[in-house]
Formats: structure tokens, C-alpha cells, sequence
């Protein structure tokens, strides 16, 4: 084993801030992709939703008329 | 065995084909990702001379190279759509981009985190970095240019320009630590020389690597499905996924 503790391990011989600076940002960046293509994709959920609501409301209207 | 390939080259058949896909890509990324730090952070040992900080390379390299093999396969479909006039093709380039040029500034991060403690300075304007810097900025306006223009089939066909020209840059930043006398070190792994790290390093690295891919793959899918979606809501095809609920 590399390491005899967990504050051994988190300061990574004094350069945690470089090292875990790297790592954080990375993942940040992960996440942050991740969630930018859910919220695109919900926001045209949305969409389609109304679409559909539109195309009910429009067949009601000529049953009616 | 007689495969049609060209049936996946249909929007409505890579929508569902993607959909299936992207799990297990993301199954194996997740795996690979976990194995890869693991051997990372515990496997393999402290480096002579830079101590722990050289454990930046398990992201630094991995980004570096996507960056660079990512614009390749974008200028790739832009290309094809450029001369073939298939959507799909335009479809994935423009997918692609955005996952590139988070890579692009992930190995700009990472390497000036490391470079700070090693060289003593964030940034250098040398070959390596300059030209790496460049590609982000080819990213950032091949996404622009799209997003400037209303016709999604006009914003394709000014961006494979973009895209294509841009290829240039790749083997300029490639090449460019031996072309120029750079801050940055030489290549880490080549074909011809027996690698210059521990076996345990390299072997975190090369884990990282294939994890990257697994996770470019699987965002990208994802993202292709959304584009094709936005893009193709007035179709049929679409209509019909909606009507099954099969839409997800």
C-alpha cells in the first residue's frame, strides 16, 4: 500500500491542491455534460407534450364544430 | 452473413439502435473509470522525480488525446455530410463537438495544474500548449458558427468547412513537441520505444484511456438522440415513437 493514512492520501505529498484541483474540475465537467443533455432533452419532452395537447385540443375542435 | 449497414443511417433507425447502445456503454465506462483510478491512486507508485503531482497524468493524457481524436471523427461526419448530404452524419458532428471541447479544456486545466508545481508556471505560450489552445477555440467556433445560423442543414454545411480546415491543427499539435523546442515534454507512449513509466502507470493511464472512449461514445449517442429529435419532430417516425410511448 501507497498510503498509511487518508490525510496522507488527500494531501498527495503536498500537491493535493494540484492534484485534486485536476480530479474536481474533471468531474464537474462530467456531471455538468450529464446534466446539460438531460435539461435539452426534458426541455423537448415538454414540447412534445404540448404538441400532443394541440393535436387533441385540434380533433376535439372539429368533432365539435 | 449479409448486414445492412446503411439501415443504421437513418435518423429513425440510430434513434432506437443508439437507445439500446448507450447503456452498456455507460455500463462499461463507470467500470472502467472506477478500475482505472483504483490502479491510479493505488497501484501505482510514487514517480522519482515529480512525486504524487505526475497523478494528474490518469486525466491529463486521456483528455489530450480525446481532444484531438474527437475533432478528427467530428471533421470525419462533418465531412460525409458536407458530400453526401446524409443528416445523420451532421447530426453526429455537431454532437460531438461539445464533448470535445470540454475535453480540450480539461487537458488545458489539468495542465496547467500541473505545470504550475512542475515547471512553475501555469501557462506558456509554446507549441504544445498554443496549438492545443487553438483546438479548443476551433471547437467553441464550429459551435457558435451552428448556433448562429437558423437552418440547421446551412449551420451543417458552413461548420464541416470550420471542422475540415481545422484538421490541420492536429497534427501541428501532435508534431509540435518535436518540431519545436516546447516546455512541454515529448510523447508519453509511441509505437517504437519501450515505454518511459512503470508498467502500473501505464496501465492506469491506458484504463483511463478506454474509459474516456466509453464515456465519449455514450454522451454522444445521447446527445445525437436529443439532436435528432429537436430536428425531426415533424416526421412520422417520430410521431409514431410518440404515440407507442416509446419516445424514451
Amino acid at each position: 500500500m501507497i498510503w498509511s493514512s487518508w490525510s496522507e492520501f488527500f494531501s498527495m505529498g503536498g500537491y493535493g491542491l494540484y492534484v485534486w484541483g485536476s480530479y474536481i474540475v474533471t468531474f464537474m465537467c462530467i456531471v455538468g455534460e450529464i446534466l446539460l443533455i438531460s435539461n435539452r432533452r426534458r426541455t423537448l419532452e415538454k414540447q412534445y407534450s404540448h404538441i400532443e395537447d394541440l393535436d387533441n385540443n385540434e380533433t376535439k375542435n372539429e368533432t365539435t364544430s | 452473413m449479409a448486414i445492412n449497414w446503411f439501415k443504421y443511417s437513418s435518423p429513425a433507425s440510430f434513434y432506437s439502435l443508439a437507445g439500446k447502445m448507450i447503456p452498456v456503454f455507460v455500463f462499461v465506462s463507470v467500470i472502467l473509470l472506477v478500475a482505472g483510478l483504483y490502479v491510479g491512486f493505488f497501484v501505482a507508485p510514487t514517480d522519482f522525480q515529480q512525486g504524487e503531482a505526475y497523478r494528474i497524468i490518469f486525466i491529463h493524457v486521456p483528455a489530450a488525446w480525446m481532444s484531438m481524436f474527437l475533432y478528427v471523427v467530428m471533421a470525419f461526419w462533418a465531412g460525409m455530410g458536407l458530400a453526401f448530404n446524409t443528416r445523420l452524419s451532421s447530426m453526429l458532428a455537431t454532437a460531438i463537438a461539445p464533448t470535445g471541447a470540454m475535453f480540450t479544456f480539461i487537458a488545458l486545466w489539468t495542465g496547467a495544474l500541473w505545470g504550475k508545481p512542475m515547471w512553475g508556471t501555469w501557462w506558456v505560450w509554446d507549441a504544445r500548449l498554443t496549438s492545443e489552445l487553438i483546438l479548443f477555440f476551433l471547437y467553441i467556433g464550429f459551435m457558435s458558427l451552428q448556433a448562429a445560423i437558423d437552418d440547421p442543414r446551412r449551420a451543417d454545411k458552413a461548420g464541416a468547412i470550420i471542422a475540415l480546415v481545422g484538421v490541420i491543427n492536429i497534427p501541428i499539435i501532435y508534431f509540435s513537441v518535436q518540431w519545436w523546442n516546447t516546455l512541454h515534454q515529448g510523447a508519453s507512449v509511441s509505437i517504437n520505444q519501450a515505454p518511459a513509466m512503470a508498467t502500473t502507470m501505464l496501465t492506469g493511464m491506458l484504463i483511463m484511456v478506454l474509459a474516456s472512449w466509453m464515456y465519449s461514445i455514450a454522451v454522444i449517442l445521447k446527445r445525437t438522440r436529443v439532436i435528432i429529435l429537436e430536428r425531426e419532430s415533424h416526421t412520422t417516425w417520430v410521431a409514431d415513437l410518440q404515440k407507442k410511448g416509446a419516445l424514451l
